[in-house]
């Protein structure tokens, strides 16, 4: 039996004095696809920043890709993709030059971008600035940089908002290719998916816990 | 680490050719600074050109903090420090990277500057070209130590009313440094006490910028 | 032995303000003339609390706290503690210079190098003290400190070479000469020494104190954070 690619057990993240999590726990096996949903102010955002490695766990257990967070949370980091809610790039940079700084960073070679690109259907945008993208657009790129990164666990904030139809349906396909490819990811979400062709598994948060988990 | 400081750099340095915020906002707001400068000392030119390499470095403080906090702004755009957080990229890089763009915008911004002091403050043209070597490594270590202080206040409450308390006390012995060395080009002296101070600083901050960058990032 | 701590401290202080004021006998050069003289058990010894001793707290805490090794809460409670006594210290320094400089050089304040340093010193103190209330977060508020704490380090030895290479109206050298050799003798040079334990004991008591108090507001900002996770798991009951 494989590990989970998501190990966590009671974890608390305080920040600012505030519990954001006050005792989580959850395991996700490696490939799946789940769903966080949840009222505003329950956790969900700071779930995946936990695992993305950006918060610390205060106190319980929590391990990502086989890395114990609480002493080498860095190490997860370049094998994780995140998708914010906000925009996640440099604004005055282009759509190519974003995507050619992520794939440096990580060695992965500049040739993963046009094909990343056209997947998204930016590839008539590349030279365009980011802060000139429209809301949805930016959330395409936020998927390119996905692909030329090629992560093992994804997470994604809300990724279906600013989305139409059409963008739903494109996303979900994307998403479709991406646990065939083996990866894994969470997302959050105020209400479950409308797809049901994905079948995700779904947990819901509340008051920085699992409460209940499909 | 080489690499990912040239990767920053590189970043950096673009986005500021791009949103030219140097260009159009920084430098106008130094020429002000300078003319203000001519108009504070009064209407006699007597006492212009001693004052000038005290008065340069007090504005080039000021553009300097105005770089840092756009410097470090850019990073800490909504999203864009989580994500670029993922990146996993090398620390000591990231710090050198960010310090070398920065000195080079300095170093710009100090072309400027420089001409003004020969213009508005009337230093002497040959005494300024001669007090620019010691210009570009006074900047260097600026750049080096604001780099560090920037990302000290990044994030947290108030940054740009909380750097210049961090970072005026520590520019303090540059500035003098800077502008003993300037003043020493200009009108005869001794120069190399102010380079071993500029020199040490620039070399404890790298070290320390080196070492303990990836502690500030978290 | 930190229970004799108060009691030490007492004595010495006691004991330095004693021989300061009623067993050395006045000067008689110009400069630090008649009573004046007697500035030279307290001011050397605050400036060297303030700028080698409280500062060089703060140093190691901070640098035992960047590393991970020692890394632990109790090194960041020392450094923060340390800063906020180098504060008063550092003051002191200030006060008590410029009450000597006034009768000496005829102004409350000149623009000296040693002075100007120090001045700058407090400044870098208040800063760090300003850096820790911008952080509410502790982890971050540590690490940051902890950085700063190392960075303000590199500006004492920058003070020690602005003695010797500014021109300055400080005192030069006056219990060692360039050449190693004593030059205050007898009862002065036993007050003084007297007063650098005085006034090195005061700051580690102050210190301990501080230090206490911190570690009660630890205790209760835990109990406080313990509450606020229950009440927070109860939102989701």
């Amino acid at each position: 039996m494989s590990l989970p690619a998501v190990r966590l057990t009671d974890a608390v993240a305080v920040q600012q004095q505030f519990p954001l999590l006050s005792g989580v726990t959850l395991s996700l096996a490696p490939g799946s696809l789940t769903v966080v949903t949840g009222a505003n102010g329950s956790g969900k955002t700071s779930l995946l920043r936990l695992l993305a490695g950006v918060l610390a766990p205060t106190s319980g257990e929590a391990t990502v890709l086989g890395v114990d967070l609480s002493r080498h949370r860095t190490e997860v980091r370049r094998r994780v993709g995140w998708l914010g809610h906000d925009g996640s790039f440099y604004q005055d940079l282009s759509v190519r030059e974003n995507l050619a700084f992520a794939a440096t960073a990580l060695d992965r070679p500049l040739s993963a971008i046009a094909p990343a690109l056209e997947r998204v259907g930016l590839a008539h945008r590349s030279e365009v600035r980011t802060k000139d993208l429209s809301a949805g657009q930016r959330r395409r790129l936020g998927l390119a940089w996905l692909l030329v990164r090629r992560a093992e666990l994804w997470l994604l904030d809300e990724p279906y908002a600013s989305l139409d139809d059409q963008g739903r349906a494109f996303f979900d396909d994307l998403l479709r290719d991406v646990q065939r490819g083996g990866a894994t990811v969470v997302m959050s979400a105020h209400d479950a998916l409308r797809s049901t062709a994905l079948e995700p598994d779904i947990i819901v948060m509340a008051g920085g816990r699992v409460v209940e988990a499909s | 680490m080489i690499r990912t400081a040239w990767l920053v750099a590189r970043k950096d340095l673009r986005i500021e050719v791009r949103s030219r915020v140097l260009l159009w906002q920084v430098l106008p707001f130094g020429a002000l600074a300078l003319l203000l400068c001519g108009l504070a000392l009064g209407p006699a030119d007597a006492g212009h050109s001693r004052a000038a390499p005290g008065l340069f470095y007090l504005v080039t403080l000021f553009v300097t903090l105005l770089m840092i906090i756009r410097s470090q702004a850019v990073e800490q755009t909504a999203g864009t420090a989580e994500s670029v957080a993922t990146l996993g990229l090398d620390a000591a890089g990231v710090f050198i990277g960010k310090s070398v763009a920065l000195t080079i915008e300095l170093w710009v911004s100090s072309l400027l500057l420089l001409g003004g002091t020969v213009v508005v403050l009337h230093t002497s043209l040959i005494g300024t070209i001669h007090a620019l070597p010691s210009v570009l490594v006074t900047l260097g270590a600026m750049a080096c130590a604001g780099t560090l202080y920037g990302a000290l206040t990044a994030g947290g409450e108030g940054p740009a009313t909380l750097l210049p308390i961090l970072a005026l006390p520590a520019f303090a012995p540059l500035l003098v440094a800077g502008e003993r060395s300037f003043s020493a080009a200009l009108h005869g002296g001794a120069l190399w006490e102010w380079w071993v101070i500029d020199l040490v600083a620039l070399t404890g901050y790298v070290a320390i910028g080196v070492l303990l960058y990836g502690v500030l990032e978290e | 032995m930190q229970r004799l701590l108060g009691p030490l401290t007492l004595v010495s202080l006691a004991a330095t303000f004693v021989l300061g004021l009623w067993v050395t006998p006045k000067a008689t050069m110009h400069d630090g003339g008649g009573d004046l003289v007697r500035m030279l058990y307290v001011h050397p010894a605050l400036a060297w609390v303030a700028l080698y001793v409280s500062f060089g707290t703060t140093t190691i805490a901070s640098a035992l706290y960047l590393w991970k090794r020692t890394r632990s809460n109790t090194m960041d409670r020392v450094a923060y503690c340390a800063m906020e006594v180098s504060v008063l210290f550092i003051a002191l320094t200030l006060i008590t210079g410029s009450i000597w400089g006034r009768p000496t050089w005829g102004v409350w304040w000149a623009w000296d190098a040693r002075l100007t340093s120090t001045a700058i010193l407090l400044v870098l103190a208040l800063g760090y003290l300003a850096l820790r209330r911008a952080n509410d977060d502790p982890e971050t508020r540590a690490r940051r400190s902890a950085v700063y704490g190392i960075l303000v380090a590199l500006n004492v030895p920058i003070i020690h070479f602005a003695v010797t290479w500014w021109k300055s109206l400080h005192q030069n050298a006056t219990v060692l000469t360039v050449s190693g050799k004593v030059s205050v003798h007898g009862s002065m040079l036993w007050t003084l020494l007297v007063s650098f334990i005085a006034f090195t004991l005061w700051y580690f008591w102050l210190l301990r104190a501080r230090y206490r108090l911190e570690v009660r507001s630890d205790e209760a900002t835990r109990a406080q954070l313990a509450s606020a996770v229950l009440e927070r798991q109860r939102e989701g009951a």
